[in-house]
């Protein structure tokens, strides 16, 4: 299960209200393939993030990450990219939701974010709540997940969650 | 404790007496919608979980809004997907091209939704319907799935911002310029995962069409819902519309809110937001030369009858500037027609504008009206993000339907007073 994982990778650094336009611009929202998504995330913002991410990578931003359009299409672009996780200061409510129900782990942690620079090696364990910047050789602890959102990747997401429920009742 | 109006709406649909600020709950929908875009995600999950029948075929709404009129093929198979999917699982409220509009224009007006109703849609302006007193949000795909196939969707009870409206409005000055002037004092993030409530006597002054396009643009500043209170205004749109019945449902006198900020609706003039956030707001005497290439009146947020009244009272018997393009967008067929019957698709078409059937089209650089390098606009819609309309290097600019026909003739951004 993704949750006792321990992820690495680099960071991608980005500022403040990073909007679901410039993570996949409308454009591409006739597809929702998510291999075909991933060549175009974070397009208008950063024309290279697409090609040069790795497997596992970071992306860290600033304030309401996420923000705009309710458009899924945006956590399953990022997640398609091989980003492993995004690291914000906080996000906008539909894009948190629809992280969680996708299966893409994201993180609140502001004094993180403010040390972390572009190209930093990070290492987040999810169980422990703790993201070490191994190039800078510090650690944070970041907030904590909602008891309800563990339950909902326990549950493999929250399509299984609901028909588990509804095999229950 | 009191309980504030979303407290309320999210009590009831929770089979609970109360609930509190930051509980989770799951919560029955009264209507769970989709459009184009988010629809075929939604589906193939639905799918996937091997469902044979939805929840009920009469509560779920489908809209190709968003690049229907098809732009391309892939737009075709999309909305094929959507059309096949209705078809199959008996969806009733699959609207097609020729009888749809605007999602959250044409929902309302064909009383789907109804005050004290709990509304969820994959689409962030599904707050729209804050202004029928109801609580709506916006969710994912995964979501709408969810609760196309249980009738059901988990939310967190959120806090909630109370704004006091007061006096009435100035000419020229609408529902549009009030929620600009708001996102621009609290930020695009000022009312995160909160419910914005109005209150005050200033309500009185809005018109339905106002109230819509102030819940709409909640999501502008992180809400989760805008919520207006029921009024007689609220009572008269709904009666003779509503497919169902509705209870009213008002906050308690002692509700606890996280917030309160009060605008005085006098002293507002109209606003603009400059690129490349709702937030970045100017009054519009302080814009200063923004000459721009294209306007459009439509969407959502301002595609309504009034909108289109509004606008075409200041372009009646003027003329679009050489070097501008003027798209207008009713939002509904219904919206069209009265367009039509009541002379503005004629005072736009003579003024040389372009009148469009309706499609969320160039809100979202989807299609018709999609902007080139170093391009700009001003426009009625939501939001002004990079690319929003087009290319990454164009630039949107947000206002209300009355200053944008003027800055259509003007060839750059100005009020009708300028005129």
């Amino acid at each position: 299960m993704s949750y006792s994982m321990e992820l690495s990778g680099k960071a991608w650094k980005y500022g403040d209200d990073v909007d679901t336009d410039v993570i996949i611009p409308a454009r591409y929202l006739n597809t929702s393939d998510p291999a075909e998504l991933a060549r175009h995330c974070m397009e208008d913002i950063d024309a290279s993030f697409a090609s040069k991410v790795t497997m596992g990578d970071f992306i860290v931003a600033g304030k309401n990450f996420g923000c705009g359009s309710s458009r899924e299409h945006a956590p399953i672009a990022i997640k398609a990219s091989g980003a492993s996780a995004v690291i914000a200061r906080s996000f906008a409510r539909i894009f948190y939701r629809n992280a969680f129900n996708m299966g893409l782990p994201i993180f609140e942690a502001p004094d993180a974010v403010d040390e972390i620079e572009a190209g930093d090696r990070l290492a987040v364990d999810m169980e422990r709540g703790s993201l070490r910047n191994e190039t800078k050789g510090k650690e944070y602890r970041f907030t904590p997940i909602p008891p309800f959102m563990r339950e909902l990747v326990a549950a493999g997401g929250l399509l299984n969650y609901i028909a588990k429920r509804k095999k229950g009742s | 404790m009191g309980m504030t109006l979303t407290q309320k709406i999210l009590a009831k649909h929770a089979g609970r007496d109360a609930v509190a600020p930051g509980e989770l709950i799951l919560a029955k929908v009264d209507l769970a919608l989709g459009n184009d875009v988010t629809s075929p995600i939604a589906i193939q999950a639905f799918r996937s979980l091997g469902a044979t029948a939805v929840f009920d075929r009469e509560r779920i709404a489908l809209v190709p809004d968003h690049f229907a009129p098809n732009k391309d093929i892939k737009s075709a198979e999309q909305v094929k997907m959507m059309r096949e999917f209705a078809k199959e699982f008996g969806i009733v409220n699959y609207f097609e091209v020729g009888r749809m509009g605007i999602e959250h224009v044409l929902l309302p007006d064909e009383g789907l939704v109804v005050p004290g109703d709990l509304v969820i849609g994959a689409d962030s302006h599904t707050c729209t319907y804050g202004a029928l007193c109801a609580f709506s949000t916006g969710v994912g795909s995964t979501d709408l799935a969810a609760a196309m196939f249980s009738g059901e969707v988990w939310l967190k009870v959120p806090e909630t911002l109370r704004i006091v409206l007061s006096g009435r409005p100035a000419k020229w000055v609408e529902g549009k310029d009030v929620i600009l002037h708001i996102i621009g004092e609290i930020g695009v993030d000022g009312a995160l995962y909160k419910a914005m409530e109005y209150a005050g006597d200033g309500i009185a002054h809005l018109s339905m069409a106002w109230r819509f396009t102030m819940a709409n643009m909640a999501i502008e500043a992180g809400a989760k819902n805008g919520i207006f209170p029921f009024d007689a205004a609220t009572k008269a749109y709904a009666d003779g519309r509503a497919k169902r019945k509705y209870e009213v449902v008002t906050a308690d006198p002692d509700a606890r809110y996280a917030d309160e900020i009060s605008v005085d609706l006098s002293a507002l003039e109209p606003v603009v937001a400059f690129p490349h956030l709702p937030e970045n707001t100017r009054p519009l005497s302080k814009v200063g030369n923004v000459p721009i290439d294209q306007v459009v009146v439509g969407s959502c947020t301002n595609g309504r009858i009034e909108d289109l009244r509004s606008a075409a009272a200041v372009i009646r018997g003027r003329k679009v500037h050489d070097g501008v393009r003027m798209l207008i967008f009713p939002a509904t067929q219904e919206i069209f027609l009265q367009a039509m019957r009541e002379g503005l698709m004629e005072a736009f078409v003579t003024a040389g504008a372009a009148f469009s059937t309706p499609t969320c089209g160039p809100c979202l650089g989807g299609h018709m009206g999609v902007l080139a390098k170093g391009e700009r606009a001003i426009s009625t819609t939501n939001r002004n993000f990079v690319g929003r309309m087009g290319h990454p290097e164009s630039e949107v600019y947000l206002s209300n339907p009355a200053v944008a026909a003027a800055s259509a003739v003007l060839g750059r951004i100005g009020g009708p007073d300028e005129l």
